[in-house]
This record gives structure tokens, C-alpha cells and sequence, in this order.
């Protein structure tokens, strides 16, 4: 796609599921269209350039820091994020566990953490706690030193381990 | 009293002192949180971006908006001349000449300091626009050093003081000379304490809105308190407070005190407000939010100690030299006097001097951080006990034990005025040491020392004072000074419960958390009060000044949530329960001591009377005409709460600088890597007795997020500044958070000694391991490097570079094919950078040589020069825009082509100035011919940077470097092999020589 820097940028994508689109200049960034332009105010923005983690959502299935990609570069792509967590207006297990384990104080940094560990316990199902940590290793968090967000993961990765036996 | 518990109905719930989830948690689980820049905007809301400072110290001596002014949606600029014409300076702590707008009108005193504000129509057009402000400067010497900076020949910051040291104040208790004189033992110990901020994830957040009519401000903020600091942002704006209405949003995320410096930002977005005659809304970023927003205050302390062989302390003295920066900003001097009652932490000692000094440096001004003067107080003495037991060949533990206030003493009155309320110290530590496992770290070190692995041990003691004084800011005054200007002291609370016409309750306090979970915890005590379940009471943390109650010691600091605020809504709670207690005794004619609250139901304690609470409270709304004479119908209560131990500083200097100190107890193992340096936390242990525990798993939470940034603190944090005063500490990949891999997970253990001075026996406790984790890591690696290191050596943050120096490891050999490359402090301060490369180009020496003497390809030579025009031989004047990580800067640049020996080497230079700071490179080139009929560039550069740039950081500065350059010569090449469209000087060159150039 070739774009003209002065130019506005109709782009389309698919966000928690539905068609969403709206107006961006080619330097838009990814987060900034996201809440600002698409309302979709639930991933926020920590630090522009990359550490911080808070901005991360799933872009066809991937991690990724919508502070580092354009707004255009999702056109045609499916976006999801914190918002597409509850189902039917209720907590997925992995917020609940959140809930449960004193995983979030502020809550700033929670969505993009949320959507690092929602596509880890995807490819990882029995993670040890080095691998869990090691993950999470690409956030900041500054309220609670990180303990009960490792024990939510481990007990949601647990947890699932235990309904597949269960339910062969 | 009333007591608070239902005690009949067994079936009751009670909340408080269990574990409860937090009401916070779904909507924030979900996306659902509403923090600062999740609001909706008023239509037509401009957007802010502040023009700063690249330099450090420096007079102002033109600002120039026009060709801002110029730039398609940009609104207006805000520049220090408005500023002057409709605002006032801040009001400061210390009676001193000194000046602080809320945008620099002379003078700039650090990088990064607010010198214009650009409105515009987005965000992204108001940072576009920045550039575009010319600000011309005369830059002035700069002082950094705290200590060089109370030398008489240093640059001074603010010349009507005439030196840089603003407050000087010496407290002398007892009778300390003579406890010295008569010692068996005197220990002297100097230590720094570092800078290093909490850095909330959320930055500041401000929309600013003016009203012409009344002449009032309404601003929304993510504003932490205290709401002292409200009065500071009415006098700056020259109106009554009842016309700055501000505003702080539901959610906020994280601050650690660090909000409380958004103020001058509050000022500076209401008035450019008023300057466009729009809403403007400002949203910090990560680099302005470390190099402009606040820090945590760097101390020099020298202590020193008199004791007996067997390390009972007589006597301390302490002379702390602090660092606030560029400019004493409110509530400053305050990190310096919140531990003064309470310097001598733990310990019973009797004789005591105080020498405190105020100094201005040419960096960010501090403020509130979590801890604040804590970790500073306990580094110096904690270090100085743990000397005190080495010197004396003794357990460390043991100094402790000997030292501690007695059981028996409590309430304690410590030298300096601190009324230590509870506490059982001696118990804490046979508590900690048996349930933290000592016996089995100390196994642990034995065996680890025997594999001759670089094993220790430190411990810490430390009183955590929270609920702090008003009154002892004010010890930065002579007590003729305080006479003058009446009494301060004190820290009301405020709570307000109301309960709707269909019985529902809601509860407001003025606490502004920023993720301690207040909501849960009100919300758990009105439960309890009112005996109704937890679910249904609603607590609004929002804290509007036009309409909510609120006074000086509202809003989020010193601990004072748990003892103080929650106490608060307790005793509101019992105001609503008192009146709903007289409408049912009325009503069914029994003694107020005979209802019972319990169940969501008020009844009589025999059962004979019951209803539920929501119809007997909804008929003080819908039928006043059956309440007692005593009742005025409807149901709402405000409590003020105040304790009466906080009283003002007396004539002796003796000040109760908080209500409550809890006590903790830490000890850790730490193991040094012999080959790098790192620093691993094996163990670590904190016991905490923090009064009554409302809400345990909070309590928890609270420990583990403190720990985790005083984890940082000890080795990793530290903003840094270069000599020139260039900040290089501006992104997240400089400036190093410990992440999930860093943090270990401590043990953490209890006790209750409820406090006897708050209504439900809570302290504080959420910023205890800032104060003691620092140190007992420093103790533990103290203890691990062992006699040979220099005591005052150790210092935080303990990288690993730091502690190689100290354990004396020599950098190993680089390895093979690794090209040298140097990151360093440069002669005139800021980074600089040399490094070498090379690269082939598809033409001959010759070819090669010509063409860099030709102005066209000089010019497509440089990325992003927007112009080059010839000023002599061979030297240029260019306009060049570069971006280095998140700043791009234009710079007005000198090019020049010297030292040419055609067709064999020449030296490219050039130097800029931007608004960003100033940046100077150099290569010597040399041309050798490889075969093909190619060239070989070699060239050694040389890369310094000042000024803003400088705070993208030394790692940035490599890469960018190496790309910059590598694109210089990779645009050369591909000029000279024609495949930029524009590419006519090869074919003139191939004309020129009659050679066929390659075909690539």
C-alpha cells in the first residue's frame, strides 16, 4: 500500500470479532487508533518506544506493541484486544485469576500483560514458572512486584490442564 | 464508641481483617478502566506539547513563536511572556529569593525545563510543531555535583540567593558532644544516596479549561495530593481557591507520589486555556516523563556514631546535604524533614545532632516518591550499624538487638520528637528470625563461602512512619519563623456517607488512590458498621474540589490510608448508624442500646423489632415527618478526623512527624557473581507489623510492589546525568525497571501491635521496603565483598559494572572480530562516541574523492538536509533534520571537508545546534582501490551529543550513530551507482573519465 504522508487513510480491520474502520494518517500509530479513533480505550499506552508492554495487543493472533505499528499496517487484519476478553459480559478464567491472586493494582499495564499471557497459555500448556516469568519478562509492572500475576497464569494454565483431563 | 461489629446475628458477615477481592478489579480486568486519557474531551479540545529545554543551565534570550504560528493547525503558543502577565510564581517552602513559574521566563535551570507550550489542533501537530519554536539561549555553567554545587566558586542557580545552599539548619537533642567525648567508640560513615523515581506506567495527564465569565480554571488531572499543593496552584494563578476546580479521574495508573509534581502542569494547561480560549488537553511521554516530571531527592549524608564495646549507641549525628534540584517545589524541603521526629529509626538513642542543608542543582526538581526520605535516613544509619558490628567484631543482628526502643517504652518520645505509638521490636525479630529461617541462610552462606562463591548476609531495621504532620514542613523554619507565621501541624481526613431514598449507600473519600484498592476497603468497613453486605455500598474515589469534601491533607501520600482516611469512613459510618440508631429506637420505643445492625436488617437485640435497612434508611427521604425532633430527614455524614498527637513543632525542635510507625524487620542473602559482577537476591525475608490489618491480601500487595521498586533501586534505577547537565536516563531501555526475572518473590511474615491513635488500629504500610530493602541488599553485599571495599563505596544502584569495580575483576578481553567501540563522557560533558567501519563503493578513489567535493552529492549524501549552501571553501552551512530513537531534531549545522589529500583520505566534519541539544561528529576518511575497480572507505569517526539528545542514552546513541553514518556512505554508493533517479553526476563523472561503471 502506497500512502501520501498528508493524506487520511480509510482502514478496515477486524477488532474483537467485528468489522470496525475508521480514518488514520499513515503515522498513526496502532495504539492511538485504537482508543482514540476506534474507542477501543481499554490498551493503554506506557512508553512509545517498546519496553514498557502496556500497549501490547493481538494482531492475527500475535502478541504485539501497538505502540510499534501503524495504524495502516492492520488494514485488513484482525486486531484483538483487552476488550475481547469477556465473553457474554463475563471474566475469562485468566481474569478471573487475576482477581483471585491480587495479580493488578493500578490496572494501567494489566491489558497488554492480559494479552502477552491470553497468547502464551495458547501455544503453552503446561508452562513452568521460569518459562512464565521469562515471559512476562517484556512488561512493566509497577504495583505489585509481578508474584500474584505468575501465580494467576500458573493457576489458569493448571486449571485448563485439569479441565482437558477431565473432559477427554 | 460504639462498637463496630454486629455481635448478635451470627450469621453476619464481617469484612474487616479478612482477605476481600477487590471491587476495583472487573471493570479494570476488562478494559473498563477510566483513567485520565480515557475521558471524553469537551468538543473543540486543543492539544498541548511543551517545548523544553536542551540545555541545563541557561539564559532565555528570545523566544521566537512566529514561524510556529505559521504552521497549519497550531492554535497558539504559550510562552513565558503570558505567563508572567497572568500567573505568579509558585509560593516555596523556605523564605528565600527564589522564582519558580510554571514555564522558565529568564532562566532555564535543568533539560528538559518547560519553556514554551505549543496548542494545536492534535497531538501529533503540536509535537510537529515543536521544532519549529526557535528559542535563542546564552548558556551558562552548570552545577551538578551536590556537594560542588555548596563550593563558593559554583555556578549559582538563583542569583538573589547569592549561593546555591537555600535552607541550613542544625538541631541538637540531648547532650551529644559530651556522649561522643565520652565513648568508647566513634564510627564515621559518608554515603550518596542516589536519584531514582517510581515511574508510574500512566504519565501525566492534564485538560485544562477557562472560563472568562467568572475567571475561574477547571482542570482534570491525574493529581495524586496532597491537596495542600491546591493552595500552591491558586496563589500561581492569582485566583481565589474556589475558582481552580480540579478534577481527578476515576482510575489512575500508579503513582508512588510521583503524581504529585503534575501540579505545575495544572497551571500551565489552565493557562493555555485561556491563551487559545479552548480546552487544551496535554499528555506526557516516557522521555518528558523521566527527565522532566519528578524524582526522588540524592542525598550526602555523612553520620557518625558513638558507641560502647558491646554496640549500644550513645549518641548519632547526622550531616545530610540534600539535592532538590533546579527548584525547591512544594511540599519540598519535605523529603528532607518527613523522618526528622524519627531519624534515629528503631533505636533508643538518647543524644542527637541534625545538620540539614538544602541545595540546588542544575537537574529535574524532586518531590514525592514512594519512601520519601526514608530509604535516605535508613542507607546512612543501617550501613552505620552494620560497620558499627564489623568494627566491633560482633553479629550484626546482635547491634540491632541491643539498640532497640524497649517493649515496655511504648508510646515512645525519640529524641527528635517522633511519639512512636506500638510496638513490640525485640518480638519481631525472634519472629522473623525463627519463621524467615536465619539459622538456614546462615547455613546457606557457610557452604556457599565454602565453594568460595561471594555469599552475605544483610539485615535492616527501620520504623515506617505514615500519616504524616502538616507542621513538620515547617522545621525547615527557625521556630522565630514558625512564631511569625503561626502554627501548622495536623492532617485532617475526610469521609462523606450518604444513603439514598431507596436505602442504597455511597461512600466518598478525598484519599485519590492510585491502585491501593480504596474502594474495597471503605467499603468494607461501612459493611461492617452498618452490617449491610459489601456488594451493595458503592465508594466514589473521585475527588472534585468544587463539590467534594476535601482539605490540605487530602489525596494519596504518606501511608495515610489505612490509619487515617479508612478511619474516616469508620467514623462516618457511626455518624449514619447513630441516626438511623434514634429513628428505630423512636419507632418502637426501645433504647438506642438495644439495635442491632446486622444482615442488610436493623432490629432489637431480642428479636421482637426488625426491618430492613433500606426502608428505615429511605424514610429519612420519604416521610421525615415520622423522625425523631432530633432528625433533619434525608441521610448524609461527613466526618473530619484529626489526631490529636500531631501537633506543631515545639520551641525545642521536637516534632511528631507522623501518627503512626509501624516496624520492619528484613534480612537477605545475595550472592556477587565472580565473573560479572551481578547481584542475585537468594533469599529475602520482611516481617511487618503494621498495626491492624484491614485487608491482609492488600497488605501483601503492598509489600511485594514496594519490594519490587526498592529491588530497582538497589540495582538498577538511577537517573544520571552528565557533567554538562544533559540527561541520559530518557527511555525505558536506559533506565532499567526490574522486570519478572529480577524480582524475587520475598517472604513475607506479620504481627499486629494495633496502634492506639487511629479509630480502627491500622498504620500504613505501603511504603516500608522502599525504605529498608535498598539498604539491607547494600548491608548483604557489604557483608559478601567482605573487609577490602571501601565502606562509603558501596552504592546504589549496585550494577553489575559497580560491583565488578568493587570485587577488583578485570574486564575480560574483547572477543575476536569485535570492532572497539567507545561510549564515554566527553571533555565538555554529554556522550560521546567513537567508532570505526568501512565500506565499498563500485568507483575509483578518484571518482570517489571528486564527487564527496561535489556540493549536489555532499547534499544526497546527508540524510534528511533539507538545504546546503556553500559558505567557503569547501565548508557549508546545512539544514538537517535527524532522529535519534523518539527525538528527531533540526539542526543548524556547519559542515567542512578538510585535511584533503585527493585521491587518498579527507576529514568530513560537521556540528549542529537544534532545540534538542547540540551534536558534533568527525571522520577521517581514507580511499584505498580494491580490486574491480572499487573503493574501500575506512573511516574512524567520532560522535558527541548534548543536550536532550544526550538522554536517549549511550546504547541508542551507538546504533543511531552507526546507522547515520552507515547511511551517509551507503547513499554515496548508491549516488555514485546510479540507482537514485537523480543520479546525473555519475554519468557526468563517467563522461569526465571515459570508464564504464558498473552495472549493478
Amino acid at each position: 500500500m502506497y500512502v501520501r504522508l498528508d493524506e487520511r487513510y480509510r482502514v478496515t480491520l477486524t477488532l474483537n470479532g467485528r468489522e470496525r474502520s475508521a480514518y488514520a494518517e499513515p503515522r498513526t500509530q496502532l495504539c492511538d487508533f485504537l482508543r482514540h479513533s476506534l474507542g477501543a480505550t481499554g490498551t493503554h499506552v506506557g512508553c512509545e518506544h517498546g519496553v514498557c508492554g502496556a500497549c501490547t495487543v493481538m494482531v492475527d493472533g500475535r502478541a504485539t506493541r501497538s505502540c510499534l505499528m501503524l495504524a495502516v499496517q492492520v488494514e485488513g487484519r484482525r486486531v484483538e484486544t483487552i476488550e475481547s476478553l469477556a465473553k457474554e459480559g463475563e471474566m475469562g478464567d485468566l481474569q478471573r485469576a487475576f482477581r483471585e491472586h491480587h495479580a493488578l493494582q493500578c490496572g494501567f499495564c494489566t491489558a497488554g500483560i492480559l494479552m502477552s499471557c491470553h497468547e502464551f497459555l495458547g501455544r503453552v500448556t503446561d508452562p513452568s514458572e521460569a518459562e512464565v516469568r521469562d515471559m512476562l519478562s517484556g512488561h512493566l509492572c509497577r504495583c505489585t512486584g509481578y508474584t500474584g500475576i505468575v501465580q494467576a497464569v500458573l493457576a489458569v494454565a493448571r486449571a485448563r490442564q485439569n479441565n482437558r483431563q477431565e473432559a477427554p | 464508641m460504639n462498637s463496630a461489629a454486629p455481635l448478635h446475628h451470627q450469621q453476619s458477615r464481617s469484612y474487616v481483617g479478612k482477605r476481600q477481592p477487590r471491587v476495583e478489579d472487573e471493570a479494570l480486568l476488562r478494559g473498563l478502566g477510566r483513567y485520565a486519557d480515557d475521558l471524553a474531551v469537551p468538543p473543540g479540545t486543543l492539544h498541548a506539547a511543551v517545548v523544553r529545554s536542551p540545555h541545563a543551565h541557561a539564559r532565555i534570550q528570545r523566544v521566537a513563536i512566529e514561524a510556529a504560528l505559521q504552521i497549519p493547525g497550531v492554535r497558539g503558543v504559550l510562552t513565558g511572556e503570558d505567563v508572567k502577565r497572568w500567573a505568579a510564581p509558585f509560593p516555596v517552602g523556605v523564605r528565600q529569593p527564589m522564582e519558580h513559574w510554571c514555564l522558565a521566563v529568564d532562566k532555564v535551570r535543568y533539560v528538559g525545563e518547560p519553556v514554551a507550550v505549543i496548542i494545536a489542533e492534535d497531538r501529533y501537530l503540536a509535537e510537529d510543531a515543536l521544532e519549529s519554536v526557535e528559542v535563542e539561549y546564552d548558556v551558562l555553567g552548570v552545577s551538578i555535583d551536590p556537594e560542588m554545587a555548596t563550593n563558593d566558586d559554583a555556578s549559582v542557580l538563583h542569583e538573589a540567593v547569592g549561593s546555591n545552599v537555600v535552607n541550613d539548619r542544625y538541631f541538637n537533642y540531648g547532650d551529644a558532644d559530651t556522649a561522643f567525648e565520652q565513648a568508647a567508640h566513634r564510627l564515621s560513615l559518608k554515603v550518596r544516596y542516589p536519584r531514582s523515581a517510581c515511574t508510574p506506567i500512566e504519565c501525566y495527564v492534564v485538560l485544562g479549561q477557562y472560563d472568562p465569565a467568572e475567571g475561574g480554571y477547571d482542570v482534570m488531572a491525574n493529581f495524586q495530593g496532597p491537596y495542600a499543593i491546591h493552595s500552591v496552584m491558586a496563589r500561581a494563578l492569582q485566583v481565589p481557591a474556589n475558582r481552580l476546580r480540579l478534577r481527578t479521574p476515576p482510575d489512575s495508573g500508579g503513582s508512588f507520589g510521583i503524581k504529585q509534581g503534575v501540579f505545575p502542569y495544572v497551571v500551565m494547561m489552565g493557562l493555555a486555556a485561556r491563551k487559545v480560549g479552548a480546552p487544551v488537553k496535554w499528555v506526557e511521554d516516557r522521555l518528558e516523563h523521566l527527565q522532566g516530571a519528578s524524582s526522588a531527592t540524592n542525598r550526602v549524608t555523612t553520620i557518625e556514631a558513638a558507641f560502647a564495646s558491646d554496640g549500644r549507641v550513645s549518641a548519632l549525628r547526622f550531616d545530610q546535604l540534600d539535592d532538590c534540584g533546579a527548584y525547591l517545589r512544594a511540599p519540598e524541603p519535605a523529603t528532607t524533614y518527613r523522618m526528622h521526629g524519627n531519624v534515629t529509626g528503631a533505636y533508643d538513642i538518647h543524644h542527637l545532632q541534625v545538620r540539614n542543608r538544602i541545595v540546588m542543582t542544575n537537574k529535574m526538581p524532586t518531590g514525592l516518591n514512594r519512601g520519601f526520605g526514608g530509604p535516605q535516613v535508613y542507607f546512612a544509619l543501617e550501613r552505620l550499624m552494620q560497620r558499627i558490628a564489623v568494627t566491633l567484631d560482633l553479629d550484626p543482628l546482635d547491634v540491632i538487638r541491643r539498640n532497640l526502643v524497649p517493649t515496655q517504652a511504648f508510646p515512645y518520645r525519640c529524641s527528635a520528637g517522633a511519639l512512636l505509638d506500638s510496638g513490640d521490636y525485640r518480638r519481631g525479630i525472634e519472629l522473623g528470625v525463627e519463621q524467615g529461617g536465619l539459622e538456614a541462610l546462615r547455613q546457606r552462606r557457610e557452604s556457599a563461602r565454602r565453594e568460595g562463591r561471594h555469599y552475605g548476609i544483610g539485615y535492616t531495621v527501620a520504623v515506617e512512619p505514615s500519616i504524616s504532620n502538616m507542621g513538620y514542613i515547617t522545621m525547615a523554619q527557625t521556630p522565630e519563623e514558625r512564631r511569625r507565621a503561626g502554627p501548622k501541624n495536623g492532617a485532617v481526613s475526610t469521609a462523606t456517607i450518604s444513603v439514598d431514598p431507596l436505602g442504597s449507600v455511597s461512600v466518598h473519600v478525598s484519599s485519590t488512590p492510585q491502585g491501593q484498592g480504596h474502594r474495597t476497603v471503605a467499603a468494607q468497613v461501612v459493611a461492617d458498621v452498618l452490617g449491610i453486605p459489601l456488594e451493595s455500598i458503592r465508594v466514589d474515589v473521585e475527588l472534585d474540589t468544587g463539590k467534594d469534601a476535601w482539605s490540605i491533607a487530602s489525596g494519596n501520600y504518606s501511608s495515610r490510608f489505612a490509619g487515617a482516611v479508612a478511619g474516616a469512613v469508620h467514623n462516618a459510618a457511626l455518624k449514619i448508624r447513630a441516626r438511623l440508631d434514634a429513628i428505630a429506637a423512636q419507632q418502637w420505643q426501645v433504647s438506642v442500646e438495644d439495635i442491632r445492625f446486622g444482615d442488610g436488617r436493623i432490629y432489637t437485640a431480642d428479636g421482637v423489632h426488625s426491618t430492613s435497612f433500606q426502608r428505615l434508611a429511605g424514610a429519612t427521604h420519604w416521610a421525615p415527618g415520622t423522625l425523631p425532633e432530633s432528625e433533619t430527614g434525608g441521610l448524609r455524614e461527613t466526618a473530619f478526623w484529626t489526631p490529636a498527637e500531631l501537633t506543631a513543632p515545639d520551641d525545642d525542635e521536637r516534632i511528631n512527624s507522623s501518627l503512626c510507625y509501624g516496624f520492619i524487620f528484613d534480612y537477605c542473602g545475595v550472592e556477587l557473581d565472580s565473573l560479572t559482577g551481578r547481584v542475585t537476591i537468594d533469599r529475602y525475608v520482611t516481617l511487618h507489623d503494621a498495626g491492624r490489618m484491614l485487608n491482609p491480601q492488600l497488605v501483601d500487595g503492598q509489600v511485594r510492589g514496594a519490594f519490587a521498586q526498592a529491588v530497582g533501586a538497589a540495582l538498577y534505577e538511577a537517573f544520571h546525568y552528565n557533567e554538562d547537565g544533559s540527561f541520559a536516563s530518557g527511555t525505558l531501555a536506559d533506565y532499567l525497571i526490574p522486570t519478572t526475572v529480577e524480582v524475587p518473590d520475598p517472604t513475607i511474615l506479620h504481627m499486629e501491635t494495633p496502634s492506639p491513635f487511629t479509630p480502627l488500629g491500622a498504620k500504613g504500610v505501603g511504603e516500608g521496603n522502599n525504605m529498608s530493602t535498598p539498604v539491607c541488599i547494600a548491608n548483604a553485599v557489604a557483608d559478601a565483598l567482605g573487609d577490602a571495599v571501601e565502606p562509603g563505596a558501596i552504592e546504589l544502584p549496585l550494577t553489575p559494572s559497580k560491583v565488578r569495580m568493587l570485587m577488583g575483576i578485570e574486564e575480560p578481553p574483547r572477543p575476536e572480530g569485535v570492532a572497539e567501540e567507545n561510549a564515554q563522557a566527553s571533555a565538555g560533558g554529554g556522550s560521546k562516541l567513537s567508532a570505526s567501519d568501512s565500506v565499498e563503493i563500485p568507483a575509483s578513489p578518484q571518482q570517489v574523492f571528486a564527487s564527496i567535493l561535489d556540493p549536489d552529492t555532499l547534499k544526497a549524501m546527508i540524510p534528511g538536509c533539507h538545504s546546503l549552501e556553500l559558505t567557503g571553501d569547501n565548508a557549508y552551512r546545512a539544514d538537517v533534520t535527524v532522529g535519534v530513537g523518539m527525538i528527531r531534531a533540526r539542526f543548524d549545522a556547519r559542515v567542512e571537508l578538510t585535511e584533503l589529500e585527493p585521491p587518498h583520505s579527507l576529514r568530513l566534519s560537521g556540528a549542529g545546534k537544534s532545540g534538542m541539544g547540540d551534536a558534533a561528529g568527525a571522520a577521517k576518511i581514507r580511499f584505498s582501490e580494491i580490486e574491480g575497480g572499487k573503493t574501500r572507505l575506512d573511516y574512524d569517526y567520532e560522535v558527541t551529543v548534548g543536550g536532550k539528545i544526550a538522554s536517549v542514552g549511550g546504547r541508542m546513541l551507538s546504533s543511531a550513530s552507526k546507522m547515520l553514518i552507515g547511511q551517509i556512505f551507503s547513499r554515496l554508493s548508491q549516488r555514485l551507482s546510479g540507482s537514485t533517479s537523480k543520479g546525473s553526476l555519475w554519468q557526468r563523472l563517467r563522461a569526465l573519465t571515459g570508464k564504464r561503471g558498473g552495472d549493478q
